[in-house]
């Protein structure tokens, strides 16, 4: 039992390291380094852009979509290697954000279904950060329910037809391009009637419009498609075979391995170190104390859990389930943190942005978290599968399942 | 990195599974459960020569000479079996105590002795209430002689020897505190058993009244002393308490696929799937930290105080919650004493205390984080 790097990986880390020593946009690591939940912002700059040129300067040197192969644009590295980068990235990991979903789900459900010529016009670009990617799968009527969704493909000679809506699309306003899910067929059970597409997001007839969340932000959109026409060639899978396409697509968003999940520990026990209660320094309060030992303890846990996980990269072997808690513990988490540190504030904990304590780190990191423990599977989903794929218990029973789609009674959104 | 035990420790948590599995079924484990015998002596017979008691033993000493990591592979064994024997208190805190302070004349003595099964050995620390603190060390220790009172003390009924905490000042400092030996077969102890939450591993009052004991390390260093095997103990106990963890959970796993309720398996309700995924993420995050203060033990890092707190506090969270909720998945038939559930339940909130509670880990664990952070 080590955290030694092997020398092939010494090597490369110091390859990384070094090209990140003189490559990254430092103005920026300060503010990237204070940046928690709901606050990624730089004060004179468009994080868009200051991203999408990280990105590029990355692609032009190998340093984009590592996991890929070269001639999509990638590096060809091992997954290990991967991981090592995301270490060595550190802060400016973080400009990554607006590329996950593209590079996360799409680039691979590209990879695995897309005609080769496609494969080598698209994916070049999605790994340089030139073109953005998005996933068009959740509806009003099907959120965790997705094989729920009401959105129309019919076929029109070499085209298909699409209207429908979609909705939490993240990125859709910045998007170029996006996977999505449709219905082709409403008259057979309604996992068997799905098949997947590509399509350019400036397509006559798409309409996105951000959705205000309960948080003030706009990271999601709807998706409007009115009589939408997608050559068939960009069809991912065969027609009815979408259901199978869209698992690639989600197995790849849970096994982002190495990705920091956050847990808001580190900013609370920084903030505790130094914070003054009326009867004294915070963190030699008893009930404080025993709070942050609980949530230190989780941090810590999902921290080595994924150093399991990177063990059994580096030794070439598959990573076993643990991975698939980060998400659900550090969703509630972060939320019961950010919540305790507004406690902590007393009445002054309500007011929020440059006038709170901390500029208003964790107003913004409570208002925000919500979303985490829903986006990408709810708790609940994510329950499910732990229940389900790790400890082997049945699924629910699905009274729709062998029910024509068509047939399925359906409310509320 | 290479955060995994090894192929070769692997195949040893093979081995000892096996041999548990044959040598400590539940059904020998209520022998003592029961109070038909005070420890299983046919398994601690077995698991000396299997070389389990003392794998981390050095070979000088009679043991295997293998090291801490491959003692973690077996405590995780030990906790999965409900193991009803003294490991814990005498390879996990008295042989520790004789390898971190022990003279080489008490090492000889004692440690082939353990790693034979032939002495069972405890640490005696706490005097009622509190947690572990100088202050609350109360029995005194004058010209080589112990008077006061122990209690609890595992195992204490059945130990050949005790490592004894005592006071030989009153300053008010850490160097109050001054450890000892003493052989309880030589006289001069009253030893009480004690009704306790865990009947598998026993609890005793120890009195001694101008009992001969010789000092274990140098005067005024026992608290320090205590406070390494302590912390040593906390990473192994995590393990038998990760295993137990485990074993719990797998028994809630599979009474949800067996029982059927309303017409299906009731491991198909949400609340009770629900139920399971939490104790799932409760003991791997339980694991994960274990695993780092195996690592920080076997090296002997620098990080070993914080890591062990955290194993302690993970393990200790793991195992209560999967041991009573693998009731809960169980029904009414989980709260019988026919059923192999309340064991685990036992022994998971008796362990919860032995070293500590949870209040003081807690205390510990904020303590050492500060401390690494000012350095």
């Amino acid at each position: 039992m080590n955290f030694d790097d092997t020398p092939q990986e010494a090597e490369f880390r110091a390859t990384a390291r070094a090209w990140i020593g003189a490559n990254a946009p430092r103005q920026y690591e300060q503010e990237l380094r204070k940046s928690s939940l709901g606050r990624t912002v730089l004060k004179n700059a468009d994080i868009l852009e200051v991203a999408k040129a990280w990105q590029k300067k990355k692609a032009d040197a190998g340093w984009a979509c590592l996991h890929w192969p070269k001639e999509y644009g990638g590096r060809g590295a091992s997954p290990i290697e991967r991981v090592i980068w995301s270490q060595e990235e550190g802060p400016f990991g973080q400009l990554s954000r607006m590329f996950i979903i593209g590079h996360g789900m799409c680039g691979p459900t590209m990879m695995a279904f897309a005609r080769e010529e496609h494969k080598r016009t698209y994916l070049p670009p999605l790994a340089s950060g030139e073109k953005v990617w998005c996933q068009l799968f959740s509806e009003p009527a099907g959120g965790s329910d997705v094989a729920g969704l009401r959105t129309r493909a019919e076929k029109d000679g070499d085209d298909w037809i699409i209207n429908g809506q979609k909705i939490w699309t993240s990125g859709a306003h910045y998007s170029d391009y996006g996977i999505l899910l449709t219905r082709t067929d409403p008259t057979v059970p309604k996992h068997k009637g799905l098949t997947m597409f590509f399509l350019d997001m400036k397509s006559p007839g798409v309409e996105v419009r951000p959705i205000k969340q309960a948080s003030g932000a706009f990271d999601f959109n709807e998706v409007y498609f009115t009589n939408v026409r997608i050559p068939d060639h960009q069809r991912l899978g065969e027609v009815g075979d979408g259901w199978n396409v869209s698992l690639t697509t989600l197995m790849n968003e849970r096994s982002a391995i190495g990705a920091a999940v956050s847990t808001g520990f580190p900013e609370l026990f920084e903030y505790c170190s130094s914070l003054m209660l009326d009867d004294g320094p915070a963190i030699e309060d008893r009930a404080v104390r025993s709070k942050l030992a609980n949530w230190a303890v989780k941090a810590s846990g999902l921290k080595y859990t994924s150093m399991r996980a990177i063990s059994a990269l580096s030794k070439g072997e598959r990573p076993g389930p643990e991975n698939s808690i980060g998400k659900l513990v550090a969703g509630s988490m972060i939320q019961d943190v950010a919540t305790y540190a507004l406690d902590l504030q007393g009445a002054s904990g309500v007011v929020s942005g440059e006038d709170a304590e901390l500029a208003g780190r964790f107003q913004a990191m409570l208002l925000r978290a919500p979303g985490t423990r829903v986006e990408g599977g709810t708790d609940e989903i994510m329950r499910n599968i732990i229940a389900e794929r790790v400890l082997g218990l049945p699924g629910d029973i699905r009274v729709d399942k062998d029910v024509p789609f068509n047939k399925i009674p359906t409310k509320g959104r | 990195m290479n955060f995994d035990f090894s192929d070769d420790q692997k195949q040893l948590r093979d081995q000892a599974r096996k041999f548990l599995t044959e040598k400590c079924s539940p059904k020998a484990v209520r022998v003592v459960l029961d109070g038909k015998a005070p420890y299983d002596k046919e398994l601690w017979k077995g698991l000396a020569e299997m070389g389990f008691l003392g794998v981390a033993i050095p070979e000088e000493f009679g043991g295997a000479g293998a090291g801490h990591l491959e003692l973690c592979v077996i405590a995780e064994e030990m906790g999965r079996a409900n193991a009803p024997v003294p490991f814990s208190s005498t390879v996990y805190l008295a042989a520790e105590a004789l390898l971190i302070a022990g003279s080489d004349a008490q090492r000889k003595k004692w440690l082939p002795a353990i790693a034979s099964g032939e002495a069972i050995g405890t640490l005696a620390l706490f005097e009622g209430k509190g947690n572990p603190s100088p202050k609350n060390v109360k029995l005194t220790a004058a010209n080589g002689v112990l008077n006061g009172v122990k209690k609890p003390v595992a195992d204490g009924a059945i130990a050949d020897f005790a490592v004894v905490a005592a006071r030989n000042g009153s300053s008010g400092r850490d160097s109050d505190i001054s450890l000892f030996l003493v052989d309880l077969k030589a006289g001069g102890v009253e030893v009480k058993s004690l009704t306790n939450l865990d009947p598998t591993r026993g609890q005793a009052e120890i009195t001694f009244e101008d009992t001969k004991a010789e000092p274990l390390g140098a005067a005024g260093e026992g608290w320090s002393i205590l406070t390494q095997v302590l912390d040593r103990a906390a990473v192994l106990c995590a393990f038998e308490q990760v295993g137990g963890s485990d074993r719990a959970l797998e028994m809630g796993r599979d009474y949800a696929l067996d029982r059927i309720a309303f017409g299906r398996q009731i491991g198909s309700f949400q609340a009770v799937k629900h139920m399971l995924a939490d104790m799932y993420v409760s003991a791997t995050l339980a694991r994960s930290n274990s695993y780092y203060g195996a690592w920080a033990l076997s090296t002997n890092a620098a990080e070993l105080p914080e890591a062990a707190a955290a194993a302690r506090i993970s393990a200790t969270q793991a195992f209560q919650h999967c041991a009573k909720n693998n009731i809960q998945v169980h029904g009414g038939m989980g709260f019988t004493w026919e059923f192999d559930c309340h064991m685990y339940y036992r022994r998971a909130n008796a362990m919860a205390l032995g070293l500590g509670s949870l209040s003081y880990w807690e205390d510990q664990l904020i303590d050492r984080m500060r401390k690494k952070n000012a350095a």
